[in-house]
């Protein structure tokens, strides 16, 4: 099993819902975010091009965090999602200087945060609370090990990239271009 | 034109608009610990080539301030834990990929020992001193017995703490700055320059003093040597890479490091150091202070421009 993400970069509108979600459900601190939206410019006008990405934690196969993590609170759960176990957490920082996506913060309360692709309600057989609420449904998550899930099908029919592959990461979040 | 913009608004603390979640507390805990590795390979390696006698300060008493450094450091290490209840998690488990667990344990290690082996001269450096119980004469009895063991794993544990102090940075790889292999002997010879500085001031035997001076020449060129091949390595290599090295060749901490660290630190103290070996007379501690104010301003500028470095996408 290995959950994955995709993000349709021609269908996001950048509305934002899903931090909006992601804040609610997750009870995210006011002022902090687990997912982001990025907007990219390229170009000069006329000829401009616009992308719009709804970014979070890669949770990478090869993931610089969980390497540099000195006590093993940050670690990989089931389907490869990336956790951070938050009482073996000391609030070191490696994890948040490791993360080419800075992706993590520190939590008020001490222990480092970040996307969990609601673990929580994917144990349950529910989908991530920002995938859910997706008003253009432009985000796509599953099992890659399973043919049949969201995630496999549209990847299997667009084109797509991941963020900063160089960095050797091997991100889980897919970018369909 | 490109332009990249975060349009849901984001500014985590620490890491927004730049990552800053390291600051003065572990460029402090990094100087420290390459100050303290660096006494205690000079105090080991000249009691095992047995020149202890010849070399007091080195060997004997400068040892003596090791604990206060490495506790020091240990401490503005604690001050940067965000989640401080839970520090005692470092010691429940050893991971090899992390060099800061790794680090944690070789401190475990180097700090009784450092102790210990300022503890064994105590007496000798002040007769009167009286360890009152006859369990800690005996305690002391042991070690010094044992010296020339414990001088072994000295060395074996100052050099690891040395390097440790620049791999712990060099393990990150989305800080293209400190993602080189140059970082840990860059560190682990600037430690070693401090330490041979820090003895060479507080020595009052001119031999001693020589010898170090000597040392930190040697060190200095070593390190000029190592910079030089970093910022060759950077601009031979990718966009990131290129970029970081532009930080310091035109970027906002060219001048902070190349006169701090560089000229201050280095060339300086090198050339007053040449020239009192020459036979001119040059205060000793000009130079020793520079060459430690160099060492704090190389930790501080790798620290914090290590964290405005970073993959571009």
């Amino acid at each position: 099993m290995r959950y994955a993400m995709a993000i349709d970069t021609k269908k996001c509108v950048g509305c934002g819902d899903c931090v909006v979600a992601c804040q609610t459900e997750n009870n995210v601190p006011i002022g902090y975010c687990r997912d982001w939206v990025v907007e990219v410019t390229h170009g000069t006008y006329p000829q401009l091009e616009l992308e719009i990405r709804s970014e979070r934690c890669n949770h990478c196969d090869n993931a610089p965090c969980v390497r540099c993590c000195p006590t093993g609170a940050s670690h990989y759960a089931d389907g490869g999602i990336v956790l951070v176990t938050e009482e073996k957490c000391i609030g070191c920082g490696a994890c948040i200087a490791s993360c080419p996506y800075d992706a993590r913060y520190p939590h008020p309360e001490g222990y480092v945060d970040k996307c969990t692709f609601c673990h929580h309600r994917v144990e349950k057989g529910q989908k991530p609370a920002c995938v859910e609420v997706c008003p253009t449904k432009c985000l796509y998550f599953g099992d890659l090990d399973d043919p049949h899930s969201d995630v496999s099908k549209v990847l299997k029919k667009r084109k797509f990239k991941t963020l900063i592959p160089e960095a050797g990461t091997d991100p889980q979040l897919y970018f369909l271009i | 034109m490109r332009e990249e913009l975060i349009i849901s608004g984001r500014m985590n603390y620490k890491v927004d608009p730049n990552l800053h979640i390291w600051g003065w507390e572990i460029a402090l805990y990094l100087f420290l610990g390459g100050l303290a590795a660096g006494v205690l390979f000079f105090a080991a390696l000249y009691y095992i080539r047995k020149r202890d006698d010849e070399y007091e300060a080195a060997v004997k008493w400068v040892p003596m301030l090791t604990p206060f450094f490495l506790v020091i450091g240990l401490g503005a290490l604690f001050l940067d834990l965000h989640h401080k209840p839970f520090f005692w998690r470092l010691y429940t488990t050893i991971k090899l990929q992390s060099p800061m667990s790794w680090g944690a344990w070789t401190l475990m290690v180097i700090t009784p020992l450092s102790i210990v082996w300022g503890a064994t001269y105590v007496r000798e450096m002040f007769p009167k001193w009286d360890w009152k119980y006859k369990w800690l004469y005996d305690l002391e009895a042991f070690f010094i017995k044992n010296r020339m063991t414990l001088a072994w794993i000295m060395i074996t544990f100052a050099s690891i703490l040395g390097i440790y102090t620049g791999i712990l940075l060099s393990a990150f790889n989305a800080r293209p700055l400190w993602n080189t292999s140059i970082l840990g002997p860059l560190f682990l010879v600037s430690g070693m320059s401090a330490g041979a500085a820090l003895i060479m001031m507080l020595s009052k035997n001119p031999l001693e003093r020589k010898r170090f001076a000597q040392m930190d020449l040697m060190l200095i060129g070593i390190e000029i040597f190592l910079i030089i091949h970093m910022f060759m390595g950077f601009k031979a290599s990718t966009a990131v890479q290129i970029e970081t090295a532009n930080l310091f060749l035109g970027g906002p901490y060219t001048l902070p490091f190349w006169i701090f660290a560089v000229f201050l630190g280095m060339v300086l103290p090198a050339m007053l150091e040449i020239w009192e070996l020459k036979g001119k007379h040059i205060p000793v501690y000009i130079p020793a202070l520079l060459i430690i104010f160099g060492n704090i301003m190389l930790r501080f500028i790798i620290v914090y421009a290590g964290q405005a470095s970073r993959y571009l996408y």
